[in-house]
């Protein structure tokens, strides 16, 4: 097993791209080294990114937020400007594993490491966060939901690699809020999960919302169909009911240890709707 | 044994809270733990892991594995001992598979290497060639005349014909004319129930340092809770006599139970005699789980009669119990408890154990009884609503106490439940409003608790300090408890007493840490080694003085003149008499060997107050008080903590934990992150009601406190559930879809 410390984004893509073995990409390390250390992986080449230029800072870009690829859940929370901005998405990153964890773990090790229960994601989703990827052939900006293709899976390229994440300007009366479904109330992985993101008019009525749900689908999902239906509303009962309603078809859970399809798909319409309440609050709607 | 005639109803040290004597160097890492052993040239030793639930090992091919650079030995079943006796067989065939692999996770063979990462290639380089066989995890499955046969003929005599061929025990007791009892009833109630294997959880990994010589003297370091039991294992299993094995217990990070018996120390020493160095092995969470033993899982039917005032007519309990892939007795612990809490007029228990594959069960802090009584105070729980009854009153109504002829046969002493019942019906707790999605439950607990061998010695020195030698790993406080107990009988500073945990040469055989033992038969031995001590000093006072000793008391730390005829000398203290000794006949020291009987019986009650979410069937604790009867609490945080660990067991138990196999009967959650016991955030403080109704079987009237904690909060929690989520719950773990999915369906 080799570990490299690359100079530059490019020799980190010409080694990951040249590496006939197995390779991990080592920024906080809280997936690769449990990985390691369970015996899950033996990777030929870990290479190690976290100290290269801007991976480790909160800029400000356009009114919003690019966060380096480097950088761990607990810097957001105490970034307080980010932290106004984008609650939703800071209380996904808080989430993930133990305080300790979050001291190391980062949202971009998160997304990538693929899981459909991330705890960052939906919320980086709902919010329209977009990653810029770097690689063989330069950069490209990606939607963050079209990261993962399935569990453990993601549509980076050999060689490539994200190196930073970009959270768009808030308008005036915004807010968003991420909540999960464990059966503890810490120290777990979301049995399902849901984070909405909405926009409001002076009258408090929806003029944009996104919705999106984790641990529900092979990835995490951004359900168009029920941002639709609570634009235009102050989220009265009928506009959530088509809203659940339209989580609960997006799902396509597995029963496991962790869940019954049932109980995944009906709790994910509870909690976007708790999600959806939290953040017309925080937007300032009142009904 | 009598109520002792100088029983002490004053005391000194005892109830105070003093500091613990392990706690600086457990929270500086000072602690030396199974695993922190080394020694030099040292190998590491590791375990090949059937990944088959059930599978006969056709062949084991180590030659590649033993031609590795740096492995140093690889070992199967055939290079143990065959112990003759069928107990120790089965240790022996669960630390290496026999002829077939019995569960997932069941050990194979193993290896030792001069590193990890050779010792990790070795074991993938071992060739077994299985023949995969059906297998069955569930206990009604298992039970059934055509399930997979675990093992051939392991039923005993008790097993009626006919029994599926898995049932390896039958039992069946209790008294009166239960066909009358049902008649006199004006509501029965008859509901089955399953609970779940759970694991006891404890914080260390099994580990071990083992080195056997070339002159078959061997030395073995480990974490367990009882280095009698792993000598007397490891010389059966390993083929040494006794004494060639010294055992010493490591420091423990937690047992309750789980570590009375072994998993690794035979292998480990078969490694290192075969080798000739010193092997270490060291589980890992995954082989805990998947090998070390979980706790039974169980369904039962139980059937209780009530009239409309609330007393019981007659009950009933069929109790089936897996213990894994070898034969256990736990069934008949569940049997005798269940209705432990009530004065019957009729009662009759019965219960199977079956083998399944699954590991083989190890004891969990009153084993057998939480799961026979969760049953049984679920159902007098439901009866209470339906006929309307305060669940408490009925408790009282039908509640045993002196003279009450036990279900199981003898006739009770002193016992606290009824004081234990008027203690959680005066307090605040049971008279608090509850909410919406709100309920309350409660639930009697009990457990036998025991004596059992024990030998203690205890030194005075020169400084007029005092060492206390004992034979038990202190697991629960037993250190500063026994130290307190010393201190107490020799009237001296508690500080100026050390408790230390021997090994298995330097003292004579102590049964192992389990059934709530050490502080009350530890104790007892100590009071009465201290008393040995105390006579011995007043002789030297007596000869220093020249009266005789029996004109001599020991009184305030001090020999005294015990009247005006034995003269005028001035007392003198401990610390005088010790600094004396040389040349008053040498060492003084106390000793006490006994099989102590007498371990008063423990009764506990729970009240919870538990609220249910509508809309994901989450649960959580609001509010959880602990009763329980510590006939005396020498050391009140130890017994509070007793209380509240087994609250927080028993929480884990009611709510997540849970084994979980596949269809392929492999363990699907052998990790802390799926296999969920609860963490800080879960949990209330836990609020804890000291009784102390004194055990005539002891000076200072200790009972044992360590499990009886953990019998009632299933039970309580269930019923909490059952009336916050407006639907009675029959099924353990309560996991939020199981709670969802029973509202749906209400």
């Amino acid at each position: 097993m080799k570990y490299v410390k690359p100079e530059s984004l490019h020799a980190a893509s010409v080694l990951l791209s040249e590496e006939p073995g197995t390779t991990r990409i080592l920024a906080g390390g809280t997936d690769v080294l449990v990985q390691l250390r369970s015996e899950v992986v033996e990777p030929d080449l870990i290479v190690d990114l976290k100290h290269l230029e801007g991976f480790g800072d909160i800029t400000s870009e356009d009114g919003g937020f690019r966060i380096g690829a480097g950088v761990p859940s607990a810097e957001m929370y105490e970034h307080k400007a980010l932290h106004a901005a984008w609650p939703g998405v800071i209380e996904g990153a808080e989430l993930i594993g133990s305080t300790q964890i979050q001291g190391r773990c980062t949202m971009v090790g998160n997304l990538c490491n693929g899981s459909p229960a991330g705890d960052s994601v939906p919320g980086m989703v709902a919010a329209g966060a977009v990653v810029r990827v770097h690689g063989p052939d330069g950069e490209r900006d990606v939607p963050v939901e079209e990261i993962p293709t399935g569990p453990g899976k993601t549509s980076l390229a050999k060689g490539e690699f994200i190196t930073s994440i970009f959270l768009p300007a808030r308008p005036e009366r915004s807010g968003d809020a991420y909540l999960r479904f464990i059966p503890r109330t810490e120290m777990d992985i979301a049995v399902s999960s849901a984070a909405a993101n909405l926009e409001l008019d002076t009258d408090g009525t929806v003029t944009s919302a996104r919705v999106a749900v984790g641990a529900v689908a092979p990835t995490v999902r951004l359900v168009e169909e029920a941002g639709t239906a609570l634009v235009g509303s102050k989220l009265d009962d009928t506009a959530i009911a088509n809203m659940m309603a339209a989580v609960e078809a997006a799902c396509s859970p597995i029963d496991d240890k962790r869940g019954t399809v049932e109980f995944r798909t009906k709790t994910a319409g509870v909690l976007a709707k708790r999600a959806a309440h939290i953040a017309y609050e925080r937007a300032g709607g009142s009904k | 044994m009598a109520f002792d005639e100088n029983v002490k109803t004053e005391f000194k040290v005892i109830g105070q809270r003093v500091s613990r004597p392990d706690g600086i160097d457990k929270v500086t890492g000072k602690a030396l733990y199974g695993a922190d052993l080394s020694a030099p040239g040292m190998l590491i030793g590791r375990v090949l892991r059937s990944p088959h639930a059930h599978a006969r090992i056709k062949k084991i091919d180590t030659s590649a594995s033993e031609a590795m650079k740096g492995v140093k030995a690889v070992v199967v079943n055939s290079d143990l001992a065959e112990p003759e006796d069928d107990f120790f067989r089965d240790v022996k065939d669960n630390c290496l598979a026999r002829d077939k692999a019995l569960y997932d996770g069941h050990a194979v063979a193993a290896v030792a290497a001069t590193s990890r990462s050779i010792a990790r290639a070795a074991i993938r380089a071992i060739k077994v060639e299985y023949e995969e066989l059906p297998s069955v995890t569930d206990v009604d499955e298992a039970m059934k005349p055509d399930a997979p046969v675990v093992q051939e003929g392991r039923a005993d005599e008790t097993v009626p014909a006919g029994s599926g061929p898995n049932v390896t025990t039958y039992l069946e007791f209790g008294h009166g004319d239960l066909e009358a009892g049902f008649a006199k009833a004006d509501k029965i109630i008859e509901r089955s129930f399953k609970t779940a294997a759970t694991h006891q959880g404890y914080i260390e990994p099994h580990a071990c340092l083992a080195s056997m010589g070339a002159d078959g003297r061997g030395d073995l370091w480990c974490c367990t809770q009882g280095q009698y039991n792993v000598r007397t294992i490891c010389a059966e299993v390993c083929g040494i006599e006794a004494t060639q094995l010294r055992v010493t217990a490591s420091e423990i990070g937690g047992g309750f139970g789980g570590k009375t018996t072994c998993f690794i120390e035979p292998v480990a020493l078969a490694l290192s005699r075969k080798s000739g160095k010193p092997v270490k092995i060291v589980m890992s969470r995954e082989e805990v789980f998947r090998a070390t033993g979980p706790t039974v899982s169980s369904s039962s039917d139980v059937k209780v009669g009530m009239t409309k005032d609330g007393r019981i007519t007659a009950a009933s309990a069929k109790l089936r119990y897996q213990g894994g892939a070898f034969p256990c007795g736990t069934v008949e612990f569940g049997a005798q408890s269940a209705f432990a809490a009530y004065d019957l007029e009729a009662v009759r228990s019965y219960g199977w154990n079956t083998l399944t594959n699954r590991p083989k069960e190890a004891a969990y802090r009153a084993p057998g009884a939480p799961m026979a009584i969760y049953a049984v105070e679920s159902v007098v729980d439901e009866l209470c609503q339906e006929l309307g009854l305060d669940p408490l009153d009925v408790r009282l109504k039908n509640a045993a106490k002196k003279g009450t002829l036990a279900s199981y046969g003898p006739t009770f002493n002193d016992i606290g439940l009824v004081a234990t019942l008027e203690a959680a019906k005066a307090h605040p707790h049971y008279a608090a409003p509850l909410g919406e999605n709100q309920g309350r439950g409660l639930s009697c607990g009990f457990w036998f608790n025991f004596g059992g061998n024990t030998c203690v010695s205890l030194n005075v020195n020169h400084d007029g300090t005092v060492g206390v030698v004992e034979g038990n790993p202190d697991i629960g406080g037993s250190r500063a408890s026994i130290s307190m107990m010393a201190a107490e009988e020799l009237d001296i500073p508690y500080e100026k007493v050390r408790t230390v945990i021997t090994d298995t040469n330097s003292l004579g055989f102590n049964d192992v840490t389990d059934g709530s033992r050490v502080t009350f038969a530890v104790g007892l031995a100590t009071i009465e080694a201290a008393r040995a001590a105390k006579r011995e000093m007043c002789k030297r006072a007596a000869q220093i003085w020249g009266i005789d000793a029996e004109a001599v008391v020991w009184e305030d730390g001090a020999a005294k003149p015990s009247g005006p005829n034995a003269g005028d000398h001035p007392p003198m203290t401990l610390a005088e008499i010790a600094a004396d000794m040389d040349s008053t006949g040498g060492p003084i020291a106390g000793h006490h060997e006994v099989n102590a009987d007498g371990a008063g019986v423990s009764f506990g009650v729970h009240l919870v107050d538990t609220e249910v979410d509508p809309e994901t069937g989450a649960t959580k604790i609001l509010r959880y008080t602990v009763f329980q009867d510590a006939g005396k609490a020498i050391h009140p945080d130890y017994v509070e903590g007793q209380m509240q660990g087994g609250a927080v067991q028993g929480i884990g138990w009611a709510l997540n934990e849970e084994y979980i196999y596949g269809e392929d009967g492999r363990l699907q959650n052998p990790m802390f992150l799926d296999y969920r016991v609860p963490v800080a955030s879960d949990l209330p403080a836990i609020d804890t009601v000291i009784l102390e109704i004194p055990n005539p079987g002891h000076p200072y009237g200790v009972r044992g406190v360590g499990e009886t904690s953990i019998v009632p909060p299933l039970a309580a929690i269930s019923n909490a559930v059952s009336r916050a989520a407006d639907v009675r719950m029959s099924e353990l773990p309560m996991s939020p879809p199981r709670v969802l999915k029973a509202m749906s369906e209400r």
